[in-house]
């Protein structure tokens, strides 16, 4: 969708104080707070297609990326989203396997904040870790991903570019798709599009669907044809390979046969569906080539300039909030 | 040690399971034994040199007996020494400890059992009994010197938290130990469906994104351990039920005759899952906590003596272990200081007779295990709690004897306060001073 061109001062103007210290969970935002958060993100979207990219909203003011688990998409993100705002980053990875891991967390945090950061963005393979790690720092924790329970701004994103694509989210019609039970993605899309008013489905093989699921206030498919029908967006989830060995699906083929996203299935959904993929994709796993490429289908791209930018707001609005304190 | 005075209790509200009585009365103490009981409050021509204590209406019952405590000695002593869990009991109203052989070394063999009983014997505080492993090294394959640690002292083997996979290993080792004469502790949870779960499986665990094994991983192997005791014939405990579906097993065994007997966590008689709430780790547990339900079915099988022991299941978890994220955390929950007021909150909220709940941590473990505890009975071991029950007691972790504070009624309200505690007569606790 079209917008006029922002301006910094246009930028300056919609940026307002984060609702919280941390960001931690989807559930943190109300949706007025989401709807301020996703006009300040498209502030940066257009501010970020623009040569002068640089902004001094965080001057001084320090960025951590503490990432015990491997990303490189997210953490660059979070890297270039805090350089445009003209933070001073730094990229900290502990590696988890060499050191007992939970020393690894709360000794780190301890060092760290006697470093000083403003802003932590943290990544951890445990559910949890954030918002423990929110009780013993003095700045604000930005949520990256933990274990199998949230990735906060990765629901941001996919708000930002579903409302872009289709002018609003409340009334769309969202199949979230495949590995519900491990995806950390899913849990904070449920929270968020349910906040935005958007209908939410989960569709997936039954070992793959977290118990009580379909108490989540969701509706839970596990034929792909059926949960797309009808739908607005199909929202795949990465597939672990490992976990596709025989315990919880019997092979990648019979995975794709069922679950993966194809032309065919996709016929089932909406006139004019758009296809989500939080990435990096597994190509003839979950998705089809042929589908994840076509630009007409495909926001999957948009995703990614997006995550630039709600980065960019979340940041910009925790810092303003850091300014008040 | 030196020799107890005689100390004579009156205005006691005495509570004796052994003879079900619930009302006033009196006991006088001599030479570590109960010399006299009475059911009425005063007692008239005491000699000048035997002490009075005017109990003005507290509880006086029996001692509480705690039949699975884990300390850290040997092997882990910044934990939870033989000593700091033994202040803690007394201060708690426990005056007989049955501690966990999950120790380093393992409590597999004789010479462990005799260190630990060499060095509580000192202590003079609670009393305290070794548990020996039903299998070498609890790795559930081989099976433990169970005669040789019994004649050195040990009361029951277990393998604690680790459950016997190996149904022929399991089988062997519960017909040895019933030639013994050994009962047989086995917590009831088949390992391929709980995994390396940390929480009940539920909608909550699902939101939270923690790792979880379903309820009914417990009755499965129950099921299993029930059909080995009517195989083998051997006494079993049935360790820390948590789920009410294993509780329909529970009754079915029991209506058969077989020698089957239950415990409960006093943890899982207060809190359920949700307690976890914002990942809390003090209220990670094994088993873990489950739903309201099951927590209902557990007070309402307590009521009913389906289960018949309330054990405070003391597991001292040092801060470092439990600062972590939640599946990292170590499990576990001290206990031993908050057992008896919150088992009487039970009493407090009108779901059981006061005479059944203390007969859960006295009369019935003591029973199970062949201890002289228990009763107030004449010629018994003074082994003696009092307690103003309707007194109100904030828990402050920070407060506890205990050396790891992970106490999941930290800042709770609690109704019971306990004033004095005795063993074979000497007091080793008094709150009064």
């Amino acid at each position: 969708m079209a917008r006029n061109p922002l301006g910094i001062d246009d930028v300056r103007a919609r940026t307002f104080p984060f609702p919280a210290r941390h960001f931690t969970s989807a559930a943190d935002l109300d949706r007025d707070a989401l709807a301020a958060l996703l006009d300040l993100a498209d502030g940066f979207v257009a501010l970020n297609r623009q040569k002068a990219k640089k902004l001094d909203l965080l001057k001084g003011r320090t960025l951590m990326n503490l990432f015990f688990e491997n990303s490189t998409r997210t953490q660059s993100s979070f890297e270039l989203a805090g350089k445009r705002l003209g933070a001073d980053v730094v990229n900290m990875s502990p590696r988890a396997s060499s050191m007992s891991k939970g020393e690894t967390l709360i000794d780190t945090a301890v060092t760290l904040n006697a470093m000083r950061p403003d802003l932590l963005v943290v990544r951890h393979s445990a559910s949890g870790a954030a918002s423990l790690l929110a009780q013993k720092v003095g700045c604000s924790v930005i949520n990256a991903g933990d274990g199998q329970h949230e990735h906060p701004t990765q629901a941001l994103l996919d708000a930002l570019s579903m409302r872009r694509a289709f002018g609003q989210v409340e009334g769309l019609v969202v199949a979230i798709c495949g590995d519900v039970l491990h995806s950390r993605v899913a849990r904070s899309n449920v929270l968020m599009l349910q906040t935005l008013g958007a209908r939410v489905r989960l569709v997936g093989p039954a070992t793959l669907m977290p118990v009580g699921a379909e108490r989540w206030g969701v509706d839970v498919f596990h034929d792909l044809r059926r949960g797309v029908a009808d739908v607005d967006v199909v929202m795949m989830l990465r597939l672990q390979l490992e976990r596709m060995t025989g315990a919880l699906v019997p092979s990648t083929r019979e995975y794709f046969r069922f679950y993966g996203l194809d032309r065919e299935k996709l016929a089932h959904a909406k006139p004019g569906v758009r296809v989500m993929h939080p990435g990096p994709m597994n190509r003839g796993v979950e998705i089809d080539s042929d589908v994840a490429d076509d630009l007409g289908i495909s926001l999957i791209q948009d995703q990614v300039e997006m995550g630039v930018a709600v980065r960019m707001a979340v940041l910009a609005s925790l810092a303003a909030r850091l300014d008040n304190d | 040690m030196a020799e107890a005075r005689p100390i004579a209790f009156v205005g006691a509200r005495l509570v004796d399971p052994a003879s079900g009585y619930d009302g006033p009365g009196a006991v006088i103490t001599a030479g570590g034994a109960i010399a006299e009981v009475v059911q009425r409050p005063a007692l008239e021509g005491l000699s000048p040199d035997i002490e009075l204590v005017d109990c003005g209406g507290a509880m006086l019952a029996p001692g509480l007996v705690d039949i699975r405590v884990k300390t850290g000695e040997p092997g882990a002593e910044t934990k939870e020494t033989l000593k700091s869990a033994a202040r803690a009991a007394v201060a708690g109203g426990v005056t007989s400890i049955v501690v966990q052989p999950d120790t380093e070394p393992v409590v597999d063999e004789p010479s462990v059992v005799d260190f630990i009983l060499r060095r509580a014997r000192d202590l003079g505080l609670s009393k305290v009994y070794p548990a020996g492993a039903a299998t070498k090294g609890l790795a559930g394959a081989e099976m433990a010197e169970i005669g040789l640690m019994r004649e050195a002292g040990c009361l029951y083997v277990t393998d604690v938290d680790r459950p016997i996979v190996n149904s022929q290993v399991m089988r062997r080792a519960m017909t040895y130990a019933r030639g013994f004469g050994v009962p047989f502790a086995h917590r009831p949870a088949d390992p391929s469906l709980a995994g390396r779960s940390n929480a009940n499986e539920s909608e909550f665990a699902g939101r939270l994104g923690l790792v979880a094994g379903p309820a009914i991983a417990e009755r499965i192997m129950l099921e299993r351990d029930l059909a080995l005791a009517e195989l083998t014939r051997a006494k079993l405990i049935v360790d820390q039920l948590s789920t009410a579906d294993a509780l329909e097993s529970l009754k079915r065994a029991k209506a058969k005759g077989l020698d089957v007997h239950a415990t409960v966590s006093i943890n899982h008689l207060s809190f359920n899952e949700l307690d976890i709430g914002d990942y809390r780790t003090f209220y990670k547990l094994v088993p873990p906590l489950r739903g309201e339900d099951d927590r209902q079915a557990l007070i309402e099988a307590l009521a009913s003596g389906l289960i018949d022991v309330v054990v405070s299941a003391h597991a001292p978890a040092p801060a470092e272990d439990k600062r972590l994220p939640f599946d990292e955390a170590a499990p576990g929950a001290v206990g031993l200081e908050t057992l008896l007021p919150a088992l009487l909150s039970l009493h407090h909220e009108r779901r059981a007779p006061l005479v059944d709940l203390i007969a859960a941590v006295t009369l019935k473990p003591a029973q199970l295990l062949g201890l002289d505890a228990g009763a107030l009975k004449i010629g018994a071991p003074a082994d003696l709690v009092l307690c103003d029950i309707g007194a109100p007691v904030r828990i402050d972790a920070d407060k506890l004897i205990s050396k790891s504070k992970n106490s999941p009624f930290d800042g709770r309200s609690l109704q019971g306060k306990v004033m004095m505690t005795l063993v074979d007569g000497r007091v080793v606790f008094d709150a009064r001073t």
